[in-house]
């Protein structure tokens, strides 16, 4: 019983304090490091945040570049399918456009007594500062559903940008690097968007669930059924997104279908929101 | 001259090929442990370090997995040296499993691998949920470590084969 117990110490003990012969640094001299740096990070120590930094900088754009041939790969493959489905996308557009423009004309009256409307009850908010930037990263982690993309400080981004893909609402700026930041997608288990649902002006928020669909919760009448092709959009509550910018439409689960492809992100808009003076 | 200059390049980049396969993995935007399906993912880097720490530690040094641990926390959005941690942990079981085994046995290796990812992630989980309180989906975490274990036997099969083929005949070589 002794002689087992010794051996566990011995086979312990070499394994986490011995250095075989071409390895620099014992195991135990490295886990805690790694300790010592999870608890900097923890209590926001600042040479860490520089440290983070530093490493950000560095490691999107290594990342970037060994995930070109992954991309070429998965874009190539994309335009050959894309190829295949062009006829009958073309039969379907243009069967649409004769639709939209009807519609057109119509919406465009609607805008111009929105903003009429708007500005007589003070609420009128426009876009004060867009900036177009390429994704980098986009990474489609379960545990956290966020994107890199090229634009940081230098470039006025702030940690509370929207992050637009076309007119839809895909996330929000929650970190800013000198030249990239990341932005936190709508699908993530950690976002929580003021949203309405129209038809009916039901008040929500949108959380993501860390998959391809989101959840509302806490609408106003917890027996009101919500389903009915209902669309979502940004209700302004909070004053960190304008309200109107469209997310996506409730399936029949009552789950939020994002209006964009979230897998699919090249290019966004980082915009920020003002009242107009 | 010029021949020998070929050959041991070719052999230095044979035997980096697990470290070159780690960095890959944890920089690529491409990763098998955040695939899109429904429960199925896995986590190439804990086979990968368990395996060669395993087999053949000096492939991997211990700082160059530290290194790459800091890389995926950065990928990955986790705060700084979690992912090294338990790229570490990982380790440190491989060498006890090293240390104590006379007859390497791959059904033997695989259940420790069990233990070693169910210690490994439960510190990893723990950490993210109970200190930076972030919030986890469990129905793919434990998706994740089974098709992990699952896997594990698969690679090493393969890795078996990559261990006879190049080291095998470099020791024949020398």
């Amino acid at each position: 019983m002794e002689t087992s117990r010794d051996d566990f110490i011995i086979a312990i003990r070499s394994a986490f304090l011995k250095k075989s012969n071409k390895q620099r640094f014992s195991l135990i001299g490295l886990i805690f490091f790694s300790i010592i740096l999870i608890v900097l990070t923890r209590i926001n120590f600042t040479p860490i945040n520089y440290l983070k930094s530093g490493l950000n900088e560095v490691v999107y754009r290594i990342s970037f570049i060994v995930s070109l041939p992954e991309k070429k790969l998965v874009s190539s493959a994309t335009t050959i399918k894309e190829h295949y489905k062009m006829y009958e996308e073309f039969v379907f557009l243009k069967k649409s456009l004769k639709d939209l423009e009807g519609d057109k004309y119509t919406l465009n009256y609607l805008v111009s007594e929105n903003k009429r409307l708007r500005k007589l009850i003070d609420e009128y908010i426009i876009n004060s500062d867009e900036l177009v930037a390429k994704v980098l990263l986009d990474k489609e982690s379960p545990f956290l559903k966020s994107i890199i993309v090229n634009k940081g400080s230098q470039d006025n981004v702030k940690i509370g940008m929207a992050v637009l893909d076309g007119p839809y609402l895909i996330g929000k700026i929650v970190e800013v690097n000198y030249s990239s930041s990341r932005a936190l997608l709508i699908s993530d288990l950690n976002s929580k968007i003021p949203v309405i649902l129209e038809p009916g002006n039901i008040q929500s928020i949108m959380s993501g669930s860390g998959k391809t669909l989101g959840e509302i919760q806490y609408f106003k009448n917890s027996d009101l059924k919500i389903s009915d092709n209902k669309l979502i959009y940004t209700s302004g509550s909070g004053g960190i997104f304008k309200a109107g910018i469209p997310i996506g439409k409730l399936n029949e689960e009552n789950k939020v279908e994002f209006l964009s492809d979230l897998s699919q992100l090249t290019f966004v808009k980082l915009v920020s929101f003002e009242k107009e003076k | 001259m010029s021949v020998q200059t070929k050959i041991t390049f070719r052999n230095k980049l044979l035997s980096s090929a697990p470290l070159i396969l780690l960095y890959v993995s944890v920089l690529n935007e491409f990763d098998f442990n955040y695939l899109n399906y429904k429960y199925f993912s896995f986590n190439f880097p804990f086979i990968l370090i368990y395996y060669w720490s395993l087999k053949r530690s000096e492939s991997l040094g211990y700082g160059f997995i530290f290194i790459a641990g800091l890389f995926n926390d950065v990928v990955v959005g986790f705060p700084i040296g979690l992912s090294s941690l338990t790229y570490l942990i990982i380790c440190g079981f491989a060498a006890y499993l090293r240390n104590i085994t006379l007859r390497p046995n791959t059904f033997n290796d695989w259940l420790f691998f069990l233990l070693t990812i169910l210690v490994a992630t439960s510190i990893n989980y723990f950490l993210l949920i109970s200190i930076f309180e972030i919030d986890v989906n469990y129905y793919n975490l434990t998706g994740n470590i089974f098709f992990t274990f699952l896997f594990y036997y698969i690679f090493s099969y393969f890795f078996d084969i990559y261990l006879r083929l190049v080291f095998k005949k470099r020791t024949n070589d020398k």
